[in-house]
């Protein structure tokens, strides 16, 4: 066991009776059952076939604290670079996995949009109601989280409502722990046939090393409409292991895309439900990442009623030493009969230190059902090079204009066209060209 | 304009180009025409900076400049355009867009301003109606999804776009109906002075027609094995390559 998960186990003790949900029996008695499978268990390693091509070792090895602080001395300032300008929005803003009131916007009037600690005090019912519900129980780091998570963004959207603006939600770390280990959770309740848009974001704002590992859980009700943007763009000093799962009943409709520039590690466990008929499920992201940066891509889709459409289509460019995981499971139950599942990883490798282990994974138990997967690795078309080239456009810029178009295909599904702009942005700053090209 | 002295090129372990020996002047229009295969797109890549071709001797002079030394880029800038027998198709990146990157690069690499939103779009309406093209191709991909004659017209569009000093024109005729290759000859004539070239390569008179040559010259087997003047290209016409390749067994 790793020096760490002793930490964590002792440090439970200590922590249990803080934790709001200890005052709801069955929220208590579910964090103590996480946390006994996870002393059973511990980290995975690379033993584990789900952790093959991503070892922990060296982001785990660190002294991290585990009972963090909040930080007075971040400013509106300091995180305005964050936000999406120029556009007003809903914000939950966390520093250390703390609240922090006075850089966030909340509201309770037409819809909840408010955190994790105050919701498990007002609602503690309908926390117990979905809490875990989603997620499942034996994933490691979804046990770890479940144990101690006890602050992130509560969204709750009642029947036939669209929230008005997007929301975002901004994860921050300082120093003030000196290397830190957080834990956040959120829970997003969608009713039936109510929208919503969701930008969030983690971001390491001091020069001391953090791990995050975070669980959200999304809940589809009928005829919903969920759009929910990851923006992944930290610093080479900061791990981040995101556990996404959404549930989906009958003809909602939910769009994940997850965009992962940085970070030192980051791994995505992105999991849909599709729990009735006629849901749409959308996931799609591009990742453009260098030197020291690993960013690992675990996506299910678990099809369990007929007649749903599954669209995943993830990017990725790779610089430097930079290296990617893409490994991308679809099961189709027996019942789920016509199924539409469309998967699709295109991998571009721009110098040859990089790499990518890349693993569609389809599990198909339906005879009626239209499953198509394709994965490439490549380098750059040299024929199209070549006309860029002879129309008087330079070699890297040719390069870049390409690879941005390559990545671009997949920002098609953003709705917040200031989120989009603003990703276009990043990518052309990643790629090193000149936004005349992008815009 | 241009001199090409006892040029040879390869590709892979086989040599294509054996001894080309071309000079094209100001002003003139020339036409080369020769029997599938016989290194004619060979010529041309060389000529606008393509890797794969590997130029084993001779060499090739653009108004004093050693040509062979540039990068493609480089040789755009100074005005060198190739109208390719085969355009590239480049999903995401538009037509638009691609044209506008590659005046103002070209602009950069010849030390001058980038030009302003406000002509580029007025030259970008000028050309396309020039070429009869429907405003809509500027907004689409870069020749994805387009027809065999629409790429060739969207070629000359670039041309017309980026006014190079010489044009090579690769079978820009093929794929193109008898009312687009009137309007794309059309085009090219229009950008013709006394200061720039064509090279024109075409296996029909058809299009000799509508850009009428100074020279033509016949590519057999990687050298240039006769040239004459437009008579020769309906000669051609009228006899096939038998007798060129019975002069040069
Ligand atoms: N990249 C390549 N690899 C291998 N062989 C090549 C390559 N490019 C050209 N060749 C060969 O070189 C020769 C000349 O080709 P080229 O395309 O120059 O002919 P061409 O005169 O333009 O013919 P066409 O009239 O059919 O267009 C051909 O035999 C062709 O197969
Ligand atoms: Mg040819």
């Amino acid at each position: 066991m790793t020096n760490l998960a002793q930490d964590l186990l002792s440090s439970f003790v200590v922590r249990e009776p803080q934790l709001n949900g200890g005052r709801n029996l069955s929220i208590a008695a579910l964090r103590k059952e996480a946390l006994d499978r996870f002393e059973l268990t511990g980290f995975p390693s690379t033993k584990d076939e789900e952790w093959k091509y991503t070892n922990l070792k060296p982001v785990l090895k660190h002294d991290y604290k585990i009972l963090l602080k909040s930080d007075d001395a971040v400013a509106f300032s300091d995180i305005k670079q964050f936000l999406l300008s120029d556009l007003d929005t809903y914000k939950l803003v966390f520093i250390n996995g703390k609240y922090s009131s006075w850089l966030s916007e909340t509201t309770h009037s037409e819809f909840d949009i408010c955190t994790f600690a105050s919701a498990l005090n007002k609602y503690p019912d309908t926390i117990a109601e979905y809490l875990g519900k989603a997620a499942p129980k034996g994933e490691t780091f979804v046990d770890l989280n479940t144990a101690f998570a006890d602050d992130g963004a509560f969204i709750r959207i009642k029947n036939n409502q669209t929230v008005d603006k997007p929301i975002e939600v901004l994860y921050l770390t300082t120093e003030e722990n000196g290397p830190s280990f957080s834990q956040v959770r959120n829970l997003i309740i969608v009713g039936q046939n109510a929208e919503v848009q969701i930008v969030e974001r983690h971001q390491n704002l001091g020069s001391t090393v953090n791990f995050t590992n975070f669980v959200s859980e999304i809940f589809a009700a009928q005829d919903s409409r969920v759009s929910y943007y990851k923006i992944q763009n930290d610093v080479t000093h900061a791990s981040l292991v995101d556990n996404t799962h959404v549930l989906q009943e009958r003809q909602s409709n939910v769009h994940v895309g997850t965009y992962s520039f940085g970070g030192k590690l980051v791994r995505n466990n992105l999991h849909f439900y599709s729990a009735g008929e006629h849901c749409e499920s959308h996931m799609d992201g591009v990742t453009i990442i260098g030197d020291g940066q690993t960013v690992d891509h675990h996506t299910l889709v678990d099809h369990q009623e007929p007649n749903c459409y599954s669209r995943e289509l993830y990017k990725g460019i790779y610089l430097g030493k930079g290296h990617g995981i893409f490994n991308g499971k679809v099961i189709v139950r027996q019942k789920a009969q016509k199924t539409n599942a469309f998967q699709q990883n295109d991998n571009i490798l721009l110098s040859n230190k990089a790499h990518i282990d890349a693993k569609p994974q389809l599990e198909i138990f339906a005879d009626d059902v239209r499953c198509s997967h394709g994965c490439t690795i490549g380098q750059l078309d040299k024929n199209a090079l070549f006309y860029l080239r002879s129309r008087g456009i330079p070699k890297s810029e040719a390069q870049g204009l390409m690879t941005y178009a390559f990545a671009s295909d997949a920002l098609e599904y953003v709705k917040v066209p200031q989120l989009a702009t603003r990703l276009n942005l990043v990518i052309a700053d990643k790629l090193g060209i000149n936004l005349e090209f992008a815009l | 304009m241009i001199k090409i002295k006892n040029l040879h090129a390869r590709v892979e372990e086989k040599e294509i180009l054996k001894g080309i020996n071309l000079e094209i002047k100001p002003g003139e229009v020339h036409a080369i025409m020769g029997p599938n295969g016989s290194g004619k797109s060979t010529l041309s890549n060389v000529i606008a900076g393509r890797e794969d071709y590997k130029v084993t001797g001779g060499s090739i002079d653009f108004e004093g400049a050693d040509l062979l030394d540039l990068d493609p880029e480089e040789r755009a800038h100074k005005g060198i355009f190739l109208s390719f027998q085969y355009p590239i198709e480049i999903p995401g990146v538009t037509v638009s867009n691609f044209i506008k990157t590659a005046i103002n690069e070209t602009r950069k690499g010849r030390g001058e301003e980038p030009m302003d939103a406000r002509e580029m779009l007025s030259k970008m309406r000028e050309k396309s109606a020039l070429l009869e093209m429907d405003k809509s191709y500027l907004s689409r991909s870069l020749n994805e999804g387009f027809s065999g004659g629409e790429k060739k017209r969207n070629e000359i569009f670039q041309m017309a776009m980026l006014e190079p000093k010489l044009a090579i024109l690769d079978e820009t005729d093929s794929g193109l109906d008898i009312d687009a290759l009137r309007i794309v000859a059309n085009g090219v004539n229009k950008l013709r002075n006394a200061n720039n070239a064509v090279l024109v390569i075409t296996h029909y008179q058809r299009l000799l027609d509508h850009i009428e040559p100074d020279f033509v010259h016949v590519l057999y087997n990687g050298k240039i094995v006769k040239s004459g003047d437009k008579n020769l290209a309906i000669e051609l016409e009228a006899k096939g390559y038998d007798w060129i390749k019975e002069e040069n067994v």
